[in-house]
């Protein structure tokens, strides 16, 4: 018998979520104690900063370069390397449970298996999809037909107009306000705390653990939705956090003038998408300008995002509990991270997009290697990739690292070898607007290179040093004193390149 | 699309509106009444349409959707040929909303794949 392994993701979680990270808003003492028995990474980086490609480099072990899925809506192929099929292969039970979005959402045909499959059931035609043996999927609400919805649909019909609809009449993200402040992606929602797709997701974690037999070996993608927007927690929950007492958050500029002079500093994009003269991509609400956004609707949006937090950790805990009930509490590594951040009102912005910054590019990262391994806590400053999970899992499990891995395993210990770099990628291409970075960050420094696209000519990019400019405010790209360093960081990001899929994947679907 | 067939033969298999289910994987049924075809998607979704061109000489169909989800649509699925024995099959698709051209092109793209793969898989 080996050690198992629960991989627990949320979906576009901010850093300074977490109490362990220095989180004052939601209360996350489960995460917090796995973070005090474990290794606690400061800087751990996504290598795409969207959920498709992002998910993708997590199962992958590679770079979305390499693994073809360069923005969302271009589906992962389902003959694509997973750490998950290399552990089913090794003899693991494996299990995904909740939002994995390997592949499009917007798919009235159901060409893609993530739609079909709540039809079938809950385990693939194949024996296994993408290497899971178990799979029930969900996502941000009743809309769609993955499991969690058509569950909904099935036993709680009367509370499917509670959800907050993901799109409008247009299929764009939506940017309808509610709440108290009338913030975009805002609701209220009064579906019952239990049939939340967050207790739904531990719900039907805790069934499938409690499927299997004592002496199994298993690796289980527990993956929640939120505190992903829309911002609709039960309203039952909504009341442990009065928006009215939430301080702004540090990177809130709270001027319009400051603000203004922040993002004429940076590539012209940034300033052009506040202003609402640019969407360049699909993640943020196409008819929703950034300049509208007021102090009060940046504090009921974090308000209701730390109550989501909250809901996950408590969730958790009761899959922590369920482990330990079998007999497991000493043989299961946990680990805990997200697919990419969220800008929360960081330089008066909302959602994401091409901006690597700390708000969608440090993560939170908790690895809890089983008791049995005897592993000292730690805390790890030198950056860390997603790409570096899928590596580190396989070691956990004792099986050769594939050579098509490209990411190491995750430093146990602030002494243990690091990655010398991480590397971040975005490409979009969206109704006529293409916009292409490439971001390395190394030696304290985050230094982005944006390529030729619509809106940009090649020469813009951005430099940051970390250490005495932690909200990034202030551009080095131009500043001559850091022009070898900047030379320096290119010349490395440009030579450690991935190599990249050809022919180039199609997109395919919005998201 | 280029296709490794005669036109005559590609024409024949997606010239036939009520065929539609035959090659394009995701539409599981259609019904056509003079000018009107009614689509059922996987997803159990019906999907109206009107038919616009029907050219069996220049091999043209053409087809509006008619679905409130949609403000415009026309798409066009035409059969070239390419000159020596085999063909080109060019579907374009416009619509507004916009999100939902991308949709019908991600579908219709990976139909014509299946279509070239059954159809050069049958020589």
């Amino acid at each position: 018998m080996g050690r198992k392994i629960l991989l627990v993701t949320t979906d576009q979680q901010r850093y300074d979520t977490l109490g362990c990270n220095g989180g004052t808003l939601a209360r996350t003492p489960v995460v917090d104690r796995l973070a005090a028995e474990g290794i606690r990474y400061e800087r751990a980086i996504p290598q795409s900063v969207v959920c498709m490609p992002s998910r993708s480099t997590i199962l992958t072990g590679q770079h979305p370069s390499t693994h073809g899925v360069w923005m969302n809506g271009v589906p992962l192929p389902v003959d694509a390397p997973s750490v998950a099929e290399v552990l089913h292969d090794a003899g693991y039970r494996t299990a995904l449970v909740g939002k994995a979005h390997f592949e499009p959402y917007v798919d009235p045909f159901m060409r893609f298996t993530e739609n079909s499959m709540s039809r079938t059931g809950t385990t693939p035609p194949n024996g296994t999809h993408r290497g899971f043996e178990h799979l029930e999927f969900a996502t941000h609400g009743a809309m769609g037909f993955l499991h969690y919805a058509r569950w909904l649909q099935q036993e709680h019909p009367e509370v499917l107009g509670q959800f907050y609809p993901a799109v409008d009449t247009d299929f764009q993200v939506n940017s309808a306000g509610g709440g108290d402040t009338g913030a975009p992606q805002v609701s209220v929602n009064e579906v019952p705390r239990e049939w939340y797709h967050t207790d739904w997701v531990a719900d039907r974690t805790i069934a499938w653990l409690d499927s299997l037999a004592a002496a199994d070996d298993w690796f289980c993608w527990m993956s929640f939705p939120d505190p992903h927007h829309p911002w609709d927690p039960p309203q039952s929950e909504v009341g442990r956090i009065d928006w009215r007492d939430v301080p702004l958050p540090a990177g809130y500029p709270e001027t319009a003038a400051e603000r203004e002079k922040l993002l004429d500093a940076k590539p012209r994009h940034w300033r052009l998408w506040y202003d609402g003269t640019l969407v360049s991509n699909y993640e943020a609400p196409a008819k929703w300008v950034p300049a509208t956004l007021t102090a009060d609707q940046v504090r009921e949006v974090n308000a209701r995002n730390a109550v989501e937090c909250e809901l996950i950790d408590e969730a958790l805990g009761r899959v922590v509990a369920a482990i330990a009930s079998r007999g497991w509490a000493d043989d299961v590594d946990i680990v805990f991270t997200t697919d990419h951040g969220e800008l929360q009102g960081d330089f008066g912005l909302l959602f994401k997009g091409p901006y690597h910054v700390d708000g969608l590019m440090r993560l939170p990262l908790i690895w809890r290697p089983a008791p049995s391994a005897l592993v000292t806590p730690a805390v790890v400053r030198a950056p860390v990739g997603l790409v570096d999970l899928a590596p580190t899992f396989c070691d956990v499990a004792g099986v050769e690292r594939p050579s098509w891995m490209q990411g190491g395993p995750l430093p146990a210990n602030a002494h243990a070898p690091a990655p010398e770099r991480v590397l971040t990628e975005w490409d979009s291409e969206l109704f006529g607007v293409a916009v292409r970075l490439r971001t390395i960050t190394r030696d304290g420094c985050v230094c982005t290179a944006y390529k030729p696209g619509t809106v940009h000519d090649g020469s813009e990019g951005e430099l940051y040093d970390l250490a005495d400019d932690p909200l990034q405010r202030e551009n080095r790209w131009d500043d001559p004193s850091r022009r070898s360093l900047r030379d320096d960081l290119l010349a490395d990001l440009w030579d450690a390149q991935p190599e990249p899929r050809v022919p180039r994947l199609q997109l395919e679907a919005p998201v | 699309m280029h296709i490794a067939r005669p036109p005559e033969e590609v024409w024949a298999r997606i010239g036939d509106p009520a065929r539609i289910q035959e090659w394009f994987p995701g539409i599981v049924s259609s019904a056509v009444d003079g000018t009107t075809r009614v689509i059922t998607m996987a997803s159990g979704l019906p999907m109206p349409e009107e038919i616009v061109t029907h050219d069996d000489v220049q091999r043209r169909f053409q087809y509006r959707i008619t679905a409130p989800m949609f403000h415009e649509h026309l798409s066009t699925l035409d059969v070239l040929d390419a000159g020596d024995g085999t063909s080109v099959v060019v579907y374009a698709a416009d619509a507004s909303p916009s999100t939902m051209a991308l949709v019908i092109a991600g579908a219709a793209g990976s139909a014509l794949e299946h279509l070239r793969d059954t159809m050069e898989g049958a020589t």
